[in-house]
């Protein structure tokens, strides 16, 4: 393992405290819940892998955080990861999950027919719609960790099983280490070129390794769903479109993963999931659905409104700008998401989503005939 | 020997599986490494458990640039040089000139050895420094390391250091708790050093828990440095300005030595055998691994056609005075011994001396419309 001192044994050597990690200029969930009694406890172990206490939290020793910003600063490198350290890593996502316990089950539901409504947010305002996962396949190490062989075997099993999708499903691969000029500039224009991770948040837990070695894209023809292999997981996968038909968004999604799963049972490999963590990823914040669904939408009277943290706290809701994550919003579109990822189930964050964005147009409507709101106020889900 | 369970792990995997990609790359390992070597190395790990991977993984990430011959794969611990000699005594042939495993390095520290350099003219010299690198024997390498065994290797040199007096008294600065006051005093004495950027040193693992246990320590006069726990164990310099390069080498010698005994009377030499000389992370730097150089002003020989040839026939390089790749200002250069391995310290030194002083009279007589050519050197 190139990010060094995971599978030092002479570390053993020196005392616990003598290795103990110095955090105290750190804010991020591992900061706030590692000590040294656990280090000492945990020090010891590793998983069948391989993977190390110091491997899940190297990247939290070098990426102290921001005042503002709560990064996680722990990852998994395989599934046994949430088991072995879950000393350190339950307490880490009871924090980040609202207070979820260890006894506590994740429901998951995929079953898009148990949404309602979301066919019709007012394209005068919702731009776009898209809902996103990730997926881990079962019995391979995860990014902070695979050798090239295994992220090999993840991409040649992701191109198979895409390659059987058929219908509106219907796509191509595009590995990035040998793409054309031509379809380089396409996927750019199209916005689904992903690149090399710059965040020192990735590249110190070791993600980037072997860059751009087993790496691709694929997409169907149509270009509204995508899935992204061996990037920060070893799938990412995303149904987008433009406008507000989120119902169409979220069926496409879970009609086409159902199906990429059932490729994936069909030649030996389930995806990782467990009844306590739901599916399992390489970030703790991405447990349980994995799910973000979200929309690009206009609400600039709105996000003026003294209220409108509190209406989006309520609403179990989060706002980014149209970037993404920690960008600004420009011309008052903000990108409207689910907050929750796990002890919902899918198709309960994206009702909220649906839900929500309903009633912020409503009020965005409001405040446009320059009415009051007061009695719009949601109570908290 | 430590059992590597991350290494049985992908062993399932066949050599082909996972051989790296090296149809781009241009650096030494890659230029090196065939499926055979790998899979003669890919089950050996080093006692402290490093392994071919990870030597490799800074070349395999980086694949380098067109021109600029990267060596591409580092040592985790002294032991790395002997269980991987298959890929790095190819490695350090190519780098070293053909410097084969049956040759003897030879170290010389006795600055007594070299002759003149102490009147290099500083018209033209403006400046003059010698660094090399130590690796402490018992402790694994930068890339490697674990906290544990960073914070001993800086507790180590703080109190070797601490017990210099006289010209070598001085004082050490933890990168971590400095002042602000301190950090603009390093930093306008350009002494500061600063979390590694380059993805050749990121991606072998050296910026890990930065800043924890790195430092740095000068003497009160400013012209004896030592960088702890950066790209390796301890970066020792010896510069001041003008064209005194004895004076500078004898400050260097004697303040190594000084350094070396005390780490010795603590059962942690410096790591050095007779094949390798001193053994550090990155492969180019091993035997000496000395720079000596000067900053020195050569507006008219920097633009004469043989200037190349004659800085080969030397066994110099040129740099530009902000290191490493930048551009010379105004007509000064960097100039320094291109070799570290195969001669010893005084001969490198001796070399500088030498061809900075030829050098300089070259300039002097372009200066005067004079012909060079009688004294264009041989290859030395």
């Amino acid at each position: 393992m190139p990010f060094g001192n995971t599978h030092n044994q002479l570390k053993m050597k020196f005392s616990s405290e003598a290795e103990y990690p110095d955090l105290s200029k750190h804010n991020n969930h591992m900061a706030k819940v590692l000590t040294p009694a656990m280090y000492e406890r945990l020090r010891s172990k590793q998983t069948p892998s391989g993977f190390t206490l110091d491997d899940v939290i190297q990247t939290g020793v070098d990426n102290p955080g921001h005042p503002f910003i709560m990064t996680v600063g722990c990852v998994a490198g395989d599934e046994e990861t949430y088991e072995v350290f879950k000393e350190l890593l339950d307490p880490v996502i009871s924090d980040r999950h609202g207070g979820y316990k260890p006894t506590d089950k994740h429901k998951t539901d995929l079953n898009s027919n148990n949404l309602k409504g979301g066919d019709d947010l007012d394209p005068n305002y919702v731009l776009s719609s898209r809902v996103r996962t990730g997926r881990s396949i079962r019995g391979f190490c995860l990014p902070p960790h695979c050798s090239r062989g295994e992220r090999r075997a993840v991409e040649t099993l992701s191109i198979e099983a895409l390659a059987s999708l058929t219908g509106d499903l219907k796509g191509k691969y595009y590995a990035l280490k040998n793409m054309t000029d031509a379809e380089q500039q396409q996927l750019i224009d199209d916005h689904f070129l992903f690149d090399k991770p710059v965040s020192p948040l990735l590249l110190a837990s070791g993600m980037a390794r072997d860059w751009p070695d087993a790496r691709g894209i694929w997409h169907n023809d149509n270009k509204t769903f995508l899935v992204w292999v061996n990037e920060e997981d070893h799938l990412r996968v995303i149904s987008m479109q433009k406008g507000g038909n989120m119902k169409e968004v979220f069926n496409r999604f879970c009609t086409g993963l159902t199906k990429i799963e059932t490729l994936f049972k069909e030649r030996g490999h389930a995806f990782m999931w467990n009844e306590h963590l739901g599916y399992v990823l390489t970030c703790p914040s991405n447990l349980g659905t994995g799910l973000r669904a979200g929309v690009h939408v206009k609400l600039p009277n709105m996000s003026k409104n003294a209220k409108f943290e509190e209406i989006l706290k309520r609403l179990r809701l989060q706002k980014r700008g149209t970037g993404g994550v920690d960008t600004a919003a420009v011309g008052g579109v903000f990108d409207i998401s689910n907050a929750d990822r796990l002890g919902f189930s899918e198709v309960e964050l994206v009702q909220m989503v649906v839900d929500g964005i309903k009633l912020l147009i409503e009020m965005e409507k409001r405040l446009e005939k320059g009415q009051s709101i007061d009695d719009l106020m949601p109570a908290q889900k | 020997m430590a059992k590597n369970c991350h290494n049985d792990y992908k062993m399932k995997f066949s050599v082909d599986d996972e051989f790296p990609d090296l149809s781009l790359h241009n650096n030494h390992m890659a230029k090196v490494l065939t499926k055979d070597i790998y899979a003669k190395l890919r089950g050996k790990s080093t006692p402290s458990g490093f392994t071919v991977d990870d030597v490799i993984q800074t070349g395999v990430d980086n694949p380098g640039h067109p021109f600029i011959m990267t060596v591409g794969c580092v040592a985790g611990d002294e032991e790395s040089y002997e269980v991987f000699k298959e890929l790095l005594d190819p490695v350090i042939s190519d780098r070293h000139g053909g410097y084969k495993p049956t040759d003897k390095h030879k170290t010389d520290l006795n600055f007594e050895n070299l002759k003149g350099g102490d009147d290099l003219d500083p018209n033209y010299v403006l400046s003059s420094r010698v660094r090399t690198g130590r690796s402490i024997k018992g402790f694994t390498l930068p890339p490697h390391n674990s906290r544990g065994e960073r914070r001993g290797i800086e507790k180590l040199s703080i109190e070797a250091l601490a017990s210099l007096d006289g010209e070598f008294k001085g004082k050490y600065y933890p990168l971590d708790g400095m002042t602000d006051a301190e950090q603009e005093q390093l930093i306008a004495d350009h002494f500061l050093f600063d979390k590694p950027v380059s993805p050749l040193l990121t991606c072998a693992g050296m910026a890990r828990d930065w800043p924890d246990a790195r430092g740095i320590w000068h003497n009160e006069n400013k012209t004896f440095l030592v960088w702890v726990n950066e790209e390796d164990h301890l970066r020792v310099i010896s510069m001041q300005k003008g064209g005194n390069m004895k004076e500078v080498f004898r400050r260097f010698c004697v303040g190594l030595q000084k350094i070396e005994e005390i780490f010795k009377k603590h059962n942690h030499g410096f790591m050095w055998n007779e094949h390798l000389g001193y053994i550090l992370t990155c492969p180019s730097n091993l035997g000496t691994g000395l720079r000596g150089g000067v900053h020195v002003k050569l507006p008219k020989l920097s633009t004469h056609p043989k200037f190349e040839e004659i800085l080969t026939r030397l066994r110099l390089q040129k740099r530009g005075t902000g290191g490493v790749d930048t551009a010379s200002v105004g007509g000064v250069f960097d100039i320094s011994n291109a070799d570290r391995l195969g001669s010893s310290e005084v001969e490198q030194v001796q070399l500088v001396v030498d061809g900075v002083k030829l050098m300089v009279e070259m300039e002097k007589k372009l200066e005067k419309g004079e012909s060079i050519d009688g004294m264009i050197p041989a290859q030395k």
